[in-house]
């Protein structure tokens, strides 16, 4: 039978959840935003752009299928807190390894389920995302306050230079002719597989690399990572990303990288309601007048009118449900950006061209 | 594209007499593309030859034929209207059958009128089983070994070849007639005359079977732009060997993986966008090897099915209405979300709840019959319940059989031994869940079940759960029943009356619930809004839960 040690999540507004203790025994605090998707729970929780979030899963059953080696995003989990409404310890799958509730214990991650996560999110929905706390060691909601009262607000926060690597690191064939330069604020695994499974040889490298070193690979183009936090609390990486542009070299950003080179345009990035996180977000290109169903993780965006107002940066990509800017390109230089996640994992591959594309303008 | 505006008659086929197979399920999707048609404007005519439906009624279409669903009535039709287009695509395998028997005799070149939604060939893809089988080879996706037989004496030379256990498939027939497994070289005769006697062409596929595999489908919208979106993933309980119509099915799928899930949804796309001119609702059925991971596509329907009638339930997306649109010009990504009305159409519902649909039998009526399921349906209804768990929904699913259940295991309850029981569920039959959860209750452990019925092992786990409550209510009085008990019972699908019986002494279902109600443990309303709560929804519909 499963634990049934109480547990409390409160709400920055004050509003307090009862459930039960999944996961590690203890307390956690956070961003609390949800995620729509209905699989690949493994690959979200290990994916470094949800460093500092609590994250609801809207599905109600997640664990089922276990985990694994191999269906992750990083070597860690990096949500800050779980929260669900069914947390399965039982899982069934050949390939898994591990129940979802050791997992989350190895990884020191304070869980709650049994929650009205549809209740819950309907508030998130209409009140904005807002700080969290998770707590199966401390039942007293004024306790809880105090704790919660300390945890920083994420508007303003940086984050990515926490979840980046601290050493470079090589991916792909050395002998390709085919490089790519890595700028890493919490890239997912699978982006770098990408690039590596179209030839090219990446070097990725810490966040605050100096133009100066980046250089010295040599590449054909840059790769500018997703990764956590307020991409306006990063001036050291729009004056990288300024400097890159001046090399003239093809430069293609994912999230994150998609708010920061609409930084170094002068183009400036929101704090959103309550962010786009989950599997079925629809973008129309448009470009190719074609649609896609992408994967989504973000709750920061570009400024929509700076954008179209822009006379260097072009509207490529649009959100089919609120018409925010899904992807830019900029008319003079060979620099595209996307505020979606192309590599997917988890979800719909419908997007991979874009590195496709990335790769053709390297090679052209 | 936009909407063409050449077409401004439509004729829709309907399914005519309900039979086992084929149910109301074509009513629906018929009715909500006649409505959708005429909201834009569109005149339409319909023909059914069963009166006792919703889409006859006089006010869904325009005109309506009470007419047997043969060519000499579609000519008739055509001669008192003017009509621009026919869509075959919302009356099943019948309508379908008659579109192209249409085409074969030259009716829609004759009256210069067009098919819609779906085009002859496209049809003869999907739905000739070698060529389909063909069709796949070529795009690389893999299929189970088969051949195609048209005489008794080749269907023998094949079966020998690719070896027993094995499936016999006739082709075009409805809900899977005359099809059927055959697991020894004794029962390979009477299943061969079967199959090719029930083929209205006389021809069988033998297929490898590959049972204890997984079954999954996909529904999923397709427009002429070429843009593909999944509706719904549904996973059936039983393995491969069973109908889906006699399946108990489940959405979301409880058991697959992102990256089993995403190869399964390009293989569907992949597929979708070779079909040829198709605009519409389709539905593609994949088998799943749980060790490998490896997928074979079984079939496509190029049209709305029993499948898209539960999927737009299960999610809240009006398929039919939506693929009625496509059929007229409409793309996806031009047309809203039903339920919200301020998001795109072109996206695919995320669910927060679980969808259990349980078929009903009626084996009493029919005395005699073999009760055994197979690739042959033989349900006469189904049930669908929802719930904030598989537990809470499959429980309600068992409450509205309407045969007594009143949640999972107080039917007919079994006086076998766990050793007669594991025995009795290696064969599908209607009630094997019933004696799953009765050999749970003995004891019987989950990998003695997972071996005997192939079934996945967290469905199992799940009703384990059930009856871990189950029992540890049994230890009670009403006045004893401690609070955190009940409120977990409550949670995961127990009706007062299943809890008023399993309390240890005589407990009416008024008492559970006047005493819940006392505690305040009471149901709240949640919405089947396609977007798990994202987004405001203007007109979702609602069910019933516990929780807190």
């Amino acid at each position: 039978m499963p634990q049934t040690q109480s547990a409390l999540l409160l709400l920055a507004d004050g509003n307090v959840f009862h459930g039960k203790a999944f996961g590690k025994i203890g307390t956690t605090t956070g961003e609390i935003c949800f995620n729509t998707g209905m699989t690949g729970y493994q690959e979200v929780f290990t994916d470094p752009s949800y460093a500092g979030q609590v994250l609801i899963m809207n599905n109600v059953h997640v664990g089922n299928y276990g985990i694994n080696q191999v269906d992750t995003e990083s070597t860690s989990v990096k949500i800050r807190g779980l929260i669900g409404r069914n947390l399965e310890e039982r899982f069934s799958r050949y390939q898994a390894t591990d129940s979802l509730d050791n997992y989350l214990k190895q990884n020191n991650i304070v869980a709650i389920e049994g929650i009205d996560t549809r209740a819950l999110v309907a508030h998130i929905r209409t009140k904005g995302a807002m700080n969290c706390i998770i707590s199966s060691e401390i039942l007293d909601v004024d306790q809880l306050k105090a704790e919660l009262g300390k945890v920083p607000d994420m508007d303003g926060l940086e984050l990515a230079s926490e979840v980046s690597t601290s050493e470079e690191y090589e991916m792909g064939d050395p002998a390709s002719a085919l490089k790519v330069a890595v700028l890493d604020f919490g890239v997912k695994r699978n982006i770098l597989q990408c690039l590596v499974d179209r030839g090219a040889h990446v070097r990725v490298h810490p966040a605050k690399t100096p133009i100066s070193r980046l250089k010295e690979f040599n590449p054909n183009g840059y790769f500018i990572s997703n990764g956590p936090g307020d991409p306006a609390a990063m001036p050291y990486a729009v004056e990288t990303l300024k400097e890159i542009l001046k090399e003239e070299k093809p430069l293609f950003g994912i999230c994150l990288g998609h708010q920061l080179l609409a930084l170094a345009n002068g183009i400036p990035t929101f704090k959103m309601h309550h962010g786009h996180r989950g599997l079925n977000h629809p973008v129309k290109n448009l470009v190719t007048g074609k649609s896609e169903i992408t994967t989504q993780n973000h709750g920061f965006g570009v400024d929509p009118a700076a954008v179209r107002n822009h006379p260097e940066v072009e509207v490529t990509h649009v959100n089919l449900n609120d018409e925010s800017i899904e992807g830019i390109r900029l008319k003079n230089k060979p620099a595209f950006s996307v505020q979606y996640h192309p590599e997917s994992t988890p979800g719909p591959f419908d997007s991979r061209y874009l590195f496709d594309d990335f790769v053709a303008l390297m090679t052209k | 594209m936009p909407r063409d505006t050449s077409i401004k008659t439509v004729l829709i086929i309907g399914s005519g007499p309900i039979v086992i197979g084929q149910a109301c399920e074509f009513d629906y999707s018929g009715s909500q593309s006649a409505r959708s048609l005429r909201e834009e404007g569109i005149k339409v005519i319909l023909i059914n030859s069963n009166p006792a439906t919703i889409m006859t009624d006089p006010m869904m279409a325009d005109r309506v034929y009470l007419l047997p669903l043969t060519v000499d009535s579609i000519e008739q039709i055509l001669q008192e209207n003017e009509i621009d287009a026919v869509l075959p695509t919302m009356g099943g395998q019948t309508a379908l059958n008659l579109a192209k028997e249409a085409e074969e005799l030259g009716i829609w070149e004759k009256y210069n009128v067009r098919l819609i939604g779906v085009d002859i060939k496209a049809i003869d893809k999907a739905e000739d089983r070698e060529k389909f089988r063909q069709w796949m080879i070529q795009l690389g996706v893999p299929v189970a070994p088969a051949k195609t037989a048209n005489s008794f004496l080749e269907g023998k030379e094949f079966a020998q070849e690719i070896g027993f256990p094995l499936v016999i498939r006739p082709s075009f027939t409805l809900g899977g007639t005359g099809g059927g497994f055959v697991h020894t070289k004794a029962d390979l005769d009477e299943a061969l005359n079967r199959g090719l006697s029930a083929s209205p062409i006389h021809e069988v596929l033998v297929e490898k079977a590959v049972l204890g595999w997984k079954e999954f489908e996909l529904e999923l919208l397709r427009d002429s732009a070429d843009n593909v979106v999944i509706i719904c993933t549904v996973e059936n309980f039983d393995p491969m060997g069973i109908h889906t119509g006699d399946s108990i099915t489940v959405a979301p799928a409880m058991t697959l993986s992102d990256t089993a899930f995403q190869l399964m949804r390009n293989t569907a796309i992949q597929i979708m966008r070779d079909l040829g001119n198709f605009a519409g609702g389709c539905n593609v059925q994949f088998s799943l090897n749980p060790e490998t991971e490896e997928l074979i596509a079984i079939e496509i329907n190029p049209r709305v099915s029993r499948s898209s009638a539960l999927a737009s339930k299960a999610t809240g997306y009006p398929i039919a209405k939506i693929a009625a649109k496509l059929a007229i010009g409409y793309n996806l990504d031009e047309l809203k979300n039903q339920i919200t009305k301020t998001t795109s159409a072109y996206f695919e519902p995320a669910l927060d709840y679980v969808i259990v649909k349980v078929p009903r039998w009626n084996f009493d009526k029919f005395k005699g019959a073999n009760d055994t399921l197979g690739l042959q349906m033989k349900s006469v209804g189904e049930v669908m319940a929802i719930g904030r768990s598989f537990t809470e929904a499959i429980q309600k699913a068992c409450q509205s059989l309407e045969n007594e259940a009143v949640g999972l295991g107080y039917y007919g309850k079994s006086m076998m031994k766990s050793e007669d029981l594991v025995e009795y569920i290696k064969v599908p039959k209607w009630d094997r869940i019933f004696r799953i959860k009765d050999a749970l209750m003995q004891g019987v452990r989950v990998k003695t079940i997972v071996e005997a019925t192939g079934i996945d092992r967290w469905f199992i786990y799940q009703i384990q759960d059930i009856c871990n409550i189950e029992k540890e209510i049994a230890k009670y009085t009403l006045d004893s029943l401690p609070v955190e008990l009940l409120k977990d019972a409550k949670k995961k699908g127990f009706s007062d009356e299943q809890i008023a019986r399993i309390l240890h002494s005589n407990t009416t279902d008024e008492e559970v619930y006047e005493k819940r109600k006392a505690l305040g443990i009471t149901r709240v309303f949640k919405m089947v809004d396609t977007c798990s709560a994202e987004f405001e929804a203007k007109t979702p519909y609602f069910y019933s839960s516990f929780e807190g």
